[in-house]
């Protein structure tokens, strides 16, 4: 097939452009109408671009994929050192504050008198830190996440997506939607504690509402921002409303679902520690606040501080389902994760 | 190659508009896209509507695909009314419309799989599809790692894997430049050759429309109107070679008069320069001079 180096085989690669190359297997069909395609163009660009690359027109794609391979694994490394490398300096120089604030007692508008230094601190973990009592709050405080946290999606994303796709539906729910949605989740407190019949639905309900405006909000954003053409190509090929909808629409908007899940878990955190501070019993929070009540200072720090690891912990695990269901974004113009 | 998919009826696939007329907006601020339209596609024929940016050969094909209702008139495929989009035509858009989550493979796949074919059967046929195309060894790649040219060609044999009666192409290679264009066009007149549907092909382009048709409609500037239907008596199959034929030429010509006084026309309202005075246009008040 095509061994002739025909002036269209070498047209190709002139370009620059590694895929077109396949071009050339494509219409070596017997009926093969290639050597005449530059002609057909008539372009003046084209005289130019044959006449370099016309004795070897093989030589062009032979960088090895090994090197390239071999070039990228560095890059990587290279480049997640650095990551790691300034992840480092960031969190050290919190420590380091903390640490010489504590030290020499710094005081200017800021006081860190009462501060508990890492020392107290890391001994109150060792304490307490495996404790059972220690460990069911975190328990606590990780199912109420889990359960306000996907009730939201399970409600949010059917939701938006609906909202997103009809008109009528969304002039119907907007409304509540724009009126409920500034209302902060601790401010539901007061009335989730009459709504609810007891405290741990409150608390529940409480995260939920933290959670569900923001994945609410990004999939309504998600559909809208998917292009029309999407849609239209999946009626063409007979896709129904149902299948439609599984098929383009919900895959379509997941990229922005994820920004929604992401930002919700994080003001779901936000919504349950208050809750906890204020009505719960249990909880990471109610911890925290017990041991500012007792003046227990270094277990106020780690109560923080397992606030802010589990936390992250939670936006880790979503970052990292988005990336095992969305491996397509890594080819995505522009969108590296 | 030897599947039973892939052997199309040519005795399907005849797309008739018949008196079609298009107006947009609201009483007051109405504009007339097209007017007045009849033309067809018999089974087996490939068409091409020509015609100036904006006189309305798209908002046709969008009638044909089932996006949009005509105001008066109507287009039927074989005898029955078209009211919806459906697998029985296949569209290729202008812009890249792979669904960029899936696979190369699955995006071929997807009219199989919404019509529910067995997913053996769809791999295959999705490969014999890509073979084609000349693009099975990316059979596993995402569409955003491919060229242009390549997402067309998948566009392409996509739209084929549900084995429509025609194929509908909006201005299916206007996104690519003009080298791997050309390869297209000889791209698509194989594949078509083997597949023998209908095809209707809006295009600006007066090469790639005689290379590939049996016939060409030439659209006026709006409102769009059929402004001429000249046949194309190239043998087929279609080759490069045949661009530099005296018929080739000849029909070049014929299409480049027609359409340059449409283009002219189009753009007659935005023309508000002296410097185009020697096209015969009427132009507006000021000239160059007069701004500087």
């Amino acid at each position: 097939m095509g061994s002739m180096a025909n002036p269209k085989v070498v047209a190709i690669p002139i370009k620059g452009d590694r895929v077109e190359l396949v071009d050339t297997m494509t219409t070596s069909t017997p009926e093969n109408p290639a050597p005449q395609a530059p002609a057909a163009t008539a372009s003046p660009a084209a005289p130019e671009s044959i006449v370099p690359a016309a004795p070897e027109p093989e030589i062009v794609p032979t960088i090895s994929l090994r090197d390239i391979g071999r070039g990228i694994l560095k890059q990587f490394t290279r480049e997640r050192l650095t990551a790691l490398g300034l992840a480092l300096i960031s969190v050290g120089t919190l420590f380091l504050i903390w640490y010489f604030g504590t030290k020499y007692r710094f005081e200017f508008y800021i006081r860190f008198k009462n501060v508990p230094t890492p020392e107290q601190v890391f001994q109150q973990a060792t304490q307490v830190g495996l404790s059972n009592a220690f460990l069911v709050n975190i328990a606590y405080s990780v199912r109420r996440i889990l359960l306000g946290f996907f009730i939201a999606i399970a409600i949010g994303v059917p939701l938006g997506l609906f909202i997103g796709k009809y008109r009528r539906v969304s002039e119907f729910f907007m409304p509540v939607v724009e009126i409920l949605r500034p209302i902060p989740a601790i401010a539901w407190v007061p009335m989730a504690i009459m709504l609810w019949p007891n405290n741990e639905a409150a608390i529940v309900y409480i995260t939920f509402i933290g959670a569900f405006f923001p994945i609410l909000l990004n999939t309504i954003h998600g559909v809208h921002s998917l292009d029309g053409v999407l849609v239209r190509a999946g009626r063409c090929l007979g896709a129904s409303e149902a299948q439609l909808f599984w098929n383009v629409i919900l895959p379509g908007s997941l990229p922005h679902i994820f920004t929604g899940l992401a930002v919700g878990m994080g003001v779901a955190w936000v919504s349950l520690i208050a809750a906890e501070m204020i009505s719960g019993q249990f909880g990471v929070g109610y911890f925290t606040w017990e041991a500012y009540s007792l003046v227990d200072y270094p277990a106020i720090v780690l109560g923080m501080i397992t606030i802010g690891v589990l936390g992250l912990t939670c936006s880790g695990i979503i970052r990292m389902v988005g990336v095992l269901l969305m491996p397509w974004l890594a080819f995505a113009p522009g969108g590296k994760r | 190659m030897s599947m039973t998919m892939m052997e199309s009826d040519t005795r399907r696939g005849f797309i008739d508009v018949r008196d079609m007329g298009v107006t947009f907006g609201a009483n007051g601020s109405q504009v007339i896209a097209v007017e007045n339209v009849s033309l067809n596609v018999q089974p087996g024929e490939f068409v091409s509507l020509i015609g100036p940016s904006g006189c309305g050969k798209s908002t046709l094909l969008s009638i044909v695909a089932g996006f949009m209702k005509p105001t008066r008139g109507a287009a039927t495929l074989d005898g029955k009314a078209i009211t919806k989009p459906g697998s029985d035509r296949g569209v290729v858009f202008q812009q890249y419309s792979l669904f960029p989550w899936l696979s190369v493979r699955k995006n071929v796949e997807f009219g199989l799989k919404m019509a529910g074919v067995e997913q053996s059967k769809r791999n295959t046929t999705a490969r014999a599809l890509l073979d084609l195309a000349g693009l099975l060894s990316f059979e596993n790649h995402y569409p955003d790692q491919l060229s242009g040219g390549m997402k067309q060609r998948i566009g392409i044999v996509r739209a084929l894997a549900t084995s429509p009666q025609v194929l509908l192409m909006d201005e299916p290679f206007g996104a690519l430049d003009t080298q791997t264009r050309v390869v297209m066009q000889e791209i698509l007149t194989n594949i078509w050759q083997q597949f023998r549907i209908s095809v209707l092909f809006i295009t600006h382009d007066i090469e790639e429309s005689i290379f590939l048709s049996d016939r060409i409609y030439v659209m006026t500037a709006r409102p769009g109107r059929i402004k001429a239907e000249i046949k194309v008596p190239l043998p087929r199959p279609r080759t490069a070679e045949m661009t530099d034929t005296p018929e080739f030429m000849n029909l070049v010509q014929e299409l480049k008069g027609l359409i340059r006084e449409e283009a002219l026309a189009a753009m007659a309202p935005e023309i508000k320069d002296r410097g185009l005075a020697g096209f015969g246009m009427k132009v507006g008040p000021k000239g160059v001079g007069e701004i500087f």
